[in-house]
């Protein structure tokens, strides 16, 4: 995946005149060093979504076939998650959370817009037709991300799930040879990181604080682990894309995932819970019942009133 | 700078004070009574070590915890669109909002925790309905303009109100106002771009727009407090420079901002009496409804039960997880004791 083809080398060069798109690309190290705070880029070097809008829109930066399809999925899964956490904003267990979740919901939706900006770039569509006027089996997020919030043990068994999944995926994606996906994901994996942090801290507190939260952790990663599976299924797609260097197969990034949060487990002295996998299908639209609910309310002004602008 | 020698010199009513004689403690609050004076002549600032009147100290615990309550409380109107926000930029930016609210709530608490109340305590005097909030938020959001309806009007209004609290005799709380003015400008700058957007899109938008305008009005014009005649708590607050100029003056300078923007807006105040004083060279408003001020500020309120009932069953929810985080905090702390003695 190191060498970058000369498509994706034009739209490195001509991406760096607005937001420096590929800034972060080479020099994001693999994991919490000193210099990967997310809050240090200055704003010069941040990859916002209007960068990648403006790229698309004037043909700077456009994905292939396959790199719009990939794009959709993690934009679909950060779009979810975002919609799901931002729920606990106003009603989490204290301030201090409500601010911590509101912030990972905000990081995980700069990412869906990144994602989709790019994803839109193959057929002419914005972020939000996208976002609002897709229905449930045009989604392609994984199921894992459209699971209830439930109580706090479950969005956070949910939230160190994904967090270290995110970050190994991500981490990989930096080296994409896609530009484009390169760039999101160099900003974003800063802030997985951040996550990760959080959902450890939480793991550790709720297993080893009480005994009522200690059976409402193990609770949370039963309801939870049915849907880890599905995270690393690889597929044709990324099959291809794997073989082109713009991404990884999903299944090679499991031995670290395994290892990274069985660490953590262990400190928490809690065991990967044994619950059959469920079958998935989210990348193929097929998904559970939550989803059709979520869209629902997501969806609805943006609908009632179609064309508009806000 | 303040809470490094909190515990040195503790003030009056702060824990860990220590018994002295009679005659001691005279000459004490002597000393520190004109010590207070020369602070309010001076008008310079009262730091949490400092000595206060008992009575300065209830009404700045009153009125800080108030406003956090209201942060918090004042996210719940929000929030409610979060899910709902017609574009994802929109969503960030609300998003991002709440979560401001919520720190505001943060600075706030603990610039009153500075004058000896714990934040738990203040957090269970409002969920007991004993502290107040403002009762602008006891007011449904039914459309998406009441985001926009709320930012310019209900931020604009706090804003009118909070800049001069940045000069508060109080270190901590205007030191709190300084940081939280500063996010409360973007507030109203972003309510009014949602109301510019909509005022300039379809015509079902434009009457989406000059509803939450109406419907927000009043209730935003009352948020500056009673009229100046019915206020009794404001000569005092203005004694003690906590409060710089009375309600009525606060709210009719808003007026006159809020009649220059509403032009920009291509929108209309639901208010026929408004004009330009040339004599006073003030703003002024037609008749406000104080009745149903008074009515929402007892509780009944359109939204009361429902804010309240929201907040208790957040924290209740919680419990679980913040002894959970103690009882973690205490092993921690345990185990490390241990560790270094072995």
């Amino acid at each position: 995946m190191s060498t970058p083809e000369t498509t994706t080398q034009e739209t490195e060069t001509e991406t760096t005149g607005h937001g420096d798109i590929s800034v972060g690309v080479t020099t994001a190290g693999t994991s919490g060093d000193a210099t990967a705070s997310a809050t240090r880029i200055t704003p010069g070097n941040a990859l916002r979504p209007e960068d990648i809008a403006l790229a698309v829109s004037r043909g700077t930066a456009k994905p292939t076939e396959d790199v719009a399809e990939f794009a959709l999925r993690l934009g679909d899964d950060a779009l979810i998650l975002a919609q799901r956490l931002g729920h606990w904003i106003s009603r989490a267990p204290e301030l201090e959370e409500d601010i911590a979740l509101g912030n990972i919901a905000l990081d995980q939706l700069g990412h869906a817009r990144s994602f989709l900006s790019y994803a839109g770039g193959l057929n002419g569509k914005s972020e939000d037709e996208l976002a609002y006027f897709r229905s449930e089996d045009e989604f392609r997020s994984v199921e894992l991300f459209e699971q209830p919030n439930g109580d706090f043990a479950v969005t956070i068994a949910r939230q160190f799930v994904v967090s270290y999944y995110q970050f190994e995926l991500y981490r990989r994606l930096t080296q994409s040879a896609d530009a484009t996906l390169a760039g999101i994901a160099a900003k974003a994996v800063k802030e997985v990181d951040y996550h990760r942090d959080h959902s450890a801290q939480w793991v550790l507190r709720l297993a080893l604080g009480t005994d009522e939260s200690r059976r409402k952790m193990i609770h949370g990663f039963k309801v939870i682990w049915p849907y880890v599976d599905e995270l690393f299924a690889d597929d044709d797609l990324t099959a291809r894309l794997a073989a082109a260097g713009a991404a990884v197969e999903p299944s090679s990034l499991r031995a670290d995932f395994d290892r990274l949060t069985g660490e953590v487990l262990a400190e928490a002295e809690l065991e990967v819970p044994q619950v059959p996998a469920a079958l998935g299908g989210g990348r193929r639209g097929k998904h559970s019942e939550h989803l059709g609910y979520m869209l629902a309310e997501m969806q609805v002004l943006a609908r009632q009133h179609p064309g508009a602008s806000w | 700078m303040a809470s490094q020698t909190l515990q040195s010199v503790p003030a009056e009513g702060t824990p860990g004070r220590q018994e002295i004689s009679a005659e001691e403690a005279a000459r004490h609050e002597a000393e520190g009574q004109a010590y207070f004076d020369r602070v309010m002549a001076e008008d310079s600032r009262i730091e949490p070590r400092d000595w206060m009147p008992a009575a300065y100290r209830k009404t700045l615990i009153r009125q800080i915890s108030q406003h956090a309550h209201s942060e918090i409380i004042g996210m719940q109107p929000e929030a409610n669109w979060i899910s709902r926000a017609p574009s994802l930029k929109r969503k960030a930016i609300l998003m991002a909002k709440v979560q401001d609210e919520a720190g505001h709530g943060l600075y706030l608490y603990s610039a009153a925790e500075t004058l000896g109340q714990p934040r738990d305590q203040m957090m269970q005097d409002l969920m007991d309905g004993k502290a107040k909030y403002s009762s602008i938020f006891n007011y449904p959001a039914r459309t998406w303009a009441d985001m926009g309806a709320i930012g310019w009007m209900v931020d604009g209004a706090a804003i009118a109100n909070q800049v001069p609290l940045c000069r508060a005799s109080f270190g901590p709380y205007g030191r709190a106002m300084v940081r939280v003015c500063k996010e409360e400008s973007f507030h109203q700058r972003q309510g009014f771009e949602i109301l510019l957007e909509l005022s300039h899109g379809t015509p079902e938008q434009k009457q989406m727009a000059q509803e939450a305008v109406n419907r927000w009005y009043a209730p935003a014009l009352m948020m500056f407090g009673p009229p100046d005649d019915d206020s009794p708590n404001s000569k005092q607050s203005m004694a003690w420079n906590i409060k710089r100029f009375s309600n009525d003056e606060l709210r009719n300078r808003f007026v006159g901002m809020m009649m220059e923007q509403v032009k920009v807006l291509d929108l209309t105040l639901p208010d026929k009496d408004i004009r330009f004083n040339e004599e006073t060279k003030k703003w002024e408003h037609g008749p406000l409804d104080w009745d149903e001020f008074h009515e929402v500020l007892k509780g009944r309120g359109p939204c009361n039960a429902q804010r309240l009932e929201r907040r208790r069953e957040a924290h209740e929810n919680g419990t679980w997880v913040r002894e959970a985080a103690a009882a973690y905090a205490a092993k921690q702390a345990k185990k490390q004791a241990e560790e270094e003695a072995a």
